[in-house]
């Protein structure tokens, strides 16, 4: 039954790669475009009409986010992981809240934490996680975290950080000079 | 000694809108003063030792602590400590574990709401130098930049045994005299409020929550 369902997902919204994990997980990649439209017929006419989780991840090398929606299938205990690629520098993403009205919270989630705008998300410019943040969006990879910290929020002179393995080593063996 | 108001420096507010503003006090917070004899502060002092009755408010996982704490095995309450739901009715902030720059803003108007005198243990090693979220872009590194620290427990987490023993000896502190927190905060208040503004961004509510 799945297999007929990608069959007539590769024709109709030009689905590609198409990773099968036994037993119950696929995903399927399709393009920015057919993207909304996968996922209402998906729900409006093969059954996945959960939809689990929306993420995110930043692949800076290639340029692109991509996002992931989790879908499941009550009927066939099927997930359907649907990833859309968007481009990196100028993110954006068709809303989906009017299908599931919980997309609102993840859409905002990543407005804030990538900078993706979702145009006609309710509630989107406000705050979520983050109060008042004011400066790149912190979960992209280019966001130095340690330096953001340090300038912020400053630095405990004394702090002094150990590797467990070899500090262990000199506590249990002294006299060899800690055996490597 | 009574002061008079109408000369003292009052407080901008300049986080509320104009209409809000009247709705809140803009006087400075000021010291304590201890009694002028000293038996008697002496006395006061005992007694604020042996009611030391904690704020519940769990502002990271070294939270999970002050549960153990108050149950039949280690039994806070021989030593007079409570949990209180409310910070007027509190003397004792456990800062248990990492402070979060949203969780920064709520500790403030607690604490800030306490009656003196009130008293401020940080719990863990994040409160102190960051401990494990030294590089994170929504914890602080040092709390006692923000408000003043009576006590350390260091640990990652401490045991309650540990937090016992900090009960105790801030205890032995309160009954010499020695912690002067609450004080030091009004004392260095607008530095103190400098830092908190550093970090807290969206400053939308009195400078001082009385």
């Amino acid at each position: 039954m799945m297999s007929e369902l990608l069959d007539r997902l590769v024709r109709d919204f030009a689905v590609t790669d198409i990773t099968e994990r036994p037993p119950a997980i696929t995903t399927l990649k399709v393009s920015k475009e057919n993207g909304e439209r996968l996922i209402r017929e998906l729900r409006d006419r093969e059954g996945f009409t959960h939809l689990a989780f929306v993420a995110c991840t930043d692949w800076i090398e290639d340029g692109l986010f991509r996002l992931i929606y989790m879908l499941h299938n009550y009927d066939s205990k099927q997930n359907l992981g649907v990833h859309i690629d968007i481009d990196r520098d100028n993110a954006e993403m068709t809303s989906i809240h009017t299908l599931w009205a919980q997309a609102w919270t993840y859409q905002r989630e990543l407005r804030e934490m990538y900078g993706i705008n979702f145009p006609g998300s309710p509630r989107l410019e406000e705050d979520f996680c983050l109060e008042g943040w004011d400066d790149m969006p912190p979960m992209r990879r280019d966001f130095d975290t340690v330096k953001y910290s340090t300038e912020r929020f400053g630095h405990r002179e004394g702090r002094v950080s150990l590797e467990p393995r070899d500090h262990m080593q000199v506590q249990l063996y002294p006299t060899r000079g800690g055996d490597k | 000694m009574t002061k008079d108001l109408s000369t003292e420096a009052t407080l901008e507010n300049a986080g509320l809108s104009v209409e809000d503003q009247q709705l809140f006090s803009n006087a400075r917070p000021r010291a304590y003063e201890p009694y002028p004899i000293k038996a008697v502060e002496d006395f006061a002092n005992w007694a604020r030792a042996n009611s030391l009755w904690i704020l519940a408010f769990g502002t990271g996982c070294c939270s999970i602590e002050l549960r153990p704490l108050m149950t039949a095995r280690f039994d806070a309450s021989r030593f007079g400590v409570a949990g209180r739901p409310t910070p007027r009715q509190s003397s004792v902030f456990i800062i248990g574990g990492y402070v979060s720059v949203k969780t920064l803003k709520r500790i403030v108007r607690s604490y800030e709401q306490m009656q003196g005198p009130k008293f401020i243990i940080a719990l863990g090693s994040c409160p102190a130098n960051g401990g494990m979220y030294f590089d994170s872009y929504n914890t602080i590194n040092q709390f006692d930049l923000y408000l003043p620290v009576d006590l350390y427990v260091t640990g990652c987490m401490p045991r309650p045994e540990a937090l016992l023993g900090a009960i105790l000896e801030l205890q032995d502190d309160i009954k010499a005299g020695n912690c002067d927190g609450a004080n030091r905060y009004i004392e260095h208040f607008d530095e103190y409020k400098a830092n908190q503004k550093k970090v807290i961004k969206n400053w939308n509510m009195p400078d001082y929550n009385w």
